[in-house]
């Protein structure tokens, strides 16, 4: 576009740029020193304490039983996900439906699931055996064709799965609803009058640009997932924490042990934070009119301008 | 021969208002109509019901000879299936006030799109014609660019050329230059223009007098949901007989006076 051209040739009287003393911030320098104050204090209680017993740390930190503790807690929190990012778009096109007993049968199951502790959804599912002894295929009120002892169907892994999965939905329910509807109408207007069905403008239109409001928390429920994972030492599947806690009931360095699982979960969390960030930037195709500028943290913090606080 | 568009004794409300009282409508094929008359006169709402985008309370509409959103069996209308009323739309064109292109595509990926999904048209086949449908447009170059990376009159332009993918039989136009600086409204109406002449049968929604005087073969006044006044533009826009298209002529060539 001509709009967007310099400004024309012929050079102006020439200005003499302005060398002004920059404005000295005393009072963030003041706080600098008390911040770097307190990080000193902390980094050297850490280094020194003895009860942390840092090389006991480093020799459970690969144990097998860790390890195997961590596998499982990943594979938790990957199918649990992926059990409520798909229940999560059910519920929220259910939700959205002008069906109105669709729509109340997800208000009811999202009622349902949110407002009672993930403790005793988990709880419930492993003592499923207790409320149905056995569980079967065949016709309501007709005749069985299969049948299984819940007690053996129900392992404390399926236990979890499901508490785990069936609670996420109902809280991706609504954050995939609240990506829909964020959605302008002209859009699916747009779709319509191409000729485009209800299901493919959903696939096509609606969800990718949904996508961009709906990652963000999603990414915060994988996180807040990978975490919740540990609730499961309630019903005593093996995972991390349980694998810590076996551990450190047999030698009683608790602390330790502790230390180990926590920073797995940090090492998981900020790799889990870089998969975020790189999705995020896929899905903002077409948002921004020029090419992404970057400013990087280098500048924030050193910048002599004073930086604005937004 | 059958008109491209048929409308006989319109009525549509929302809710209590009644906002189409019984309107009639003819279009042949490669013909322009222009919809004129001040805002809420229910000439969007009428140019919406044309492909079902809105439902008709009573009367009857054809495009093409065939029923839109019903069909008849005995002497009972039964409401389309919404895979049916897609069906029919596929043939129907429309270009919005507000653009509506798809943000998270390419203009090419806008045009190609329908033609694609709906069609399932090889995308070979469909990559050519969207290029040329753009440099049809006069946006040869611009192809991969996002919506987000276009002006508004481009905007629009890369939405006329995602309805004519489709190879519509009729093109429907809601106010399509009422959204743009001034500056870029002639780029959109040269397109348009170019596309009447080359044939197109279309039904503009539009408050661009010398747009219609130029390129329509008939145009419409309409004013409190009925139609006040039609007939070819040098008679309508030239020489209003009613009082109220006067009045509405004054207000729009004369803004200031």
């Amino acid at each position: 576009m001509s709009s967007s051209e310099a400004p024309p040739d012929e050079a102006p009287i020439e200005a003499e740029p302005i060398k002004a003393v920059p404005v000295r911030h005393y009072g963030r320098w003041a706080a600098g020193v008390v911040i770097l104050f307190l990080a000193f204090i902390v980094i050297r209680s850490v280094m020194t304490n003895e009860a942390l017993q840092w090389p006991v740390v480093g020799d459970y930190l690969f144990d097998d039983r860790i390890l195997r503790g961590l596998q499982n807690t990943l594979i938790l929190t990957v199918i649990s996900m992926l059990i409520g990012i798909a229940g999560g778009i059910l519920l929220a096109v259910m939700r959205l439906s002008p069906n109105p007993l669709m729509s109340g049968a997800a208000s009811i199951y999202i009622w349902l699931f949110r407002g009672t502790p993930l403790i005793t959804q988990l709880l419930f599912w492993n003592f499923l055996a207790l409320a149905y002894p056995r569980l079967g295929l065949g016709v309501p009120f007709g005749p069985e064709f299969v049948s299984w002892d819940t007690n053996q169907l129900i392992t404390q892994f399926t236990a979890s799965l499901l508490g785990l999965g069936l609670n996420e939905a109902a809280y991706m329910a609504e954050i995939v609803r609240g990506g829909i509807q964020s959605v302008d109408s002209g859009q699916r207007e747009a779709a319509s009058a191409l000729g485009m069905s209800q299901t493919k403008t959903l696939r096509r239109i609606i969800l990718p640009q949904a996508m961009r409001v709906i990652i963000p928390p999603t990414g915060n429920e994988t996180i807040s997932m990978l975490k919740t994972t540990s609730l499961v030492v309630v019903i005593g599947y093996f995972e991390l924490v349980v694998a810590a806690q076996t551990i450190y009931s047999q030698n009683y360095k608790t602390v330790p042990l502790l230390i180990v699982a926590a920073l797995w979960y940090l090492f998981l969390t900020s790799v889990l934070t870089l998969v975020q960030m790189q999705i995020e930037k896929r899905f903002a195709r077409g948002t921004s009119r020029d090419v992404a500028q970057k400013t990087g943290w280098r500048s924030r913090v050193f910048s002599r301008g004073g930086g604005n606080v937004t | 021969m059958t008109p491209v568009v048929s409308a006989q004794r319109i009525w549509k409300s929302f809710g209590s208002v009644d906002v189409l009282k019984g309107i009639n409508l003819e279009v042949q094929e490669r013909e322009v109509l222009c919809l004129i008359g001040p805002s809420g006169s229910g000439k969007s709402t009428l140019l919406r019901c044309i492909n079902h985008l809105e439902k008709i309370d009573a009367g009857r509409l054809y495009v093409d000879g065939v029923l839109v959103g019903y069909k008849q069996r005995g002497d009972k209308l039964h409401e389309l299936r919404e895979k049916e009323v897609a069906f029919q739309r596929k043939d129907i064109g429309m270009v919005f006030q507000r653009f509506n292109l798809f943000p998270h595509m390419t203009a090419l990926e806008n045009v190609m799109e329908a033609p694609v999904q709906v069609r399932r048209e090889p995308k070979a086949q469909v990559r050519q014609r969207a290029h040329e449908l753009l440099e049809r447009v006069g946006l040869a170059d611009k192809a991969q660019n996002y919506p987000a990376q276009l002006s508004g009159g481009q905007q629009q332009r890369v939405a006329i050329a995602r309805a004519l993918a489709m190879q519509p039989k009729l093109m429907l136009f809601d106010e399509p230059t009422s959204a743009l600086d001034p500056e870029l409204v002639g780029d959109v109406l040269g397109v348009m223009k170019q596309l009447a002449k080359d044939g197109m049968t279309m039904v503009v929604v539009t408050h661009e007098m010398q747009f219609a005087r130029e390129v329509a073969d008939k145009v419409l006044f309409m004013d409190g949901g009925v139609v006040v006044e039609e007939g070819p533009p040098e008679r309508v826009i030239g020489s209003p007989r009613e009082e109220r298209t006067k009045e509405f002529l004054a207000r729009v060539l004369n803004p200031n006076a």
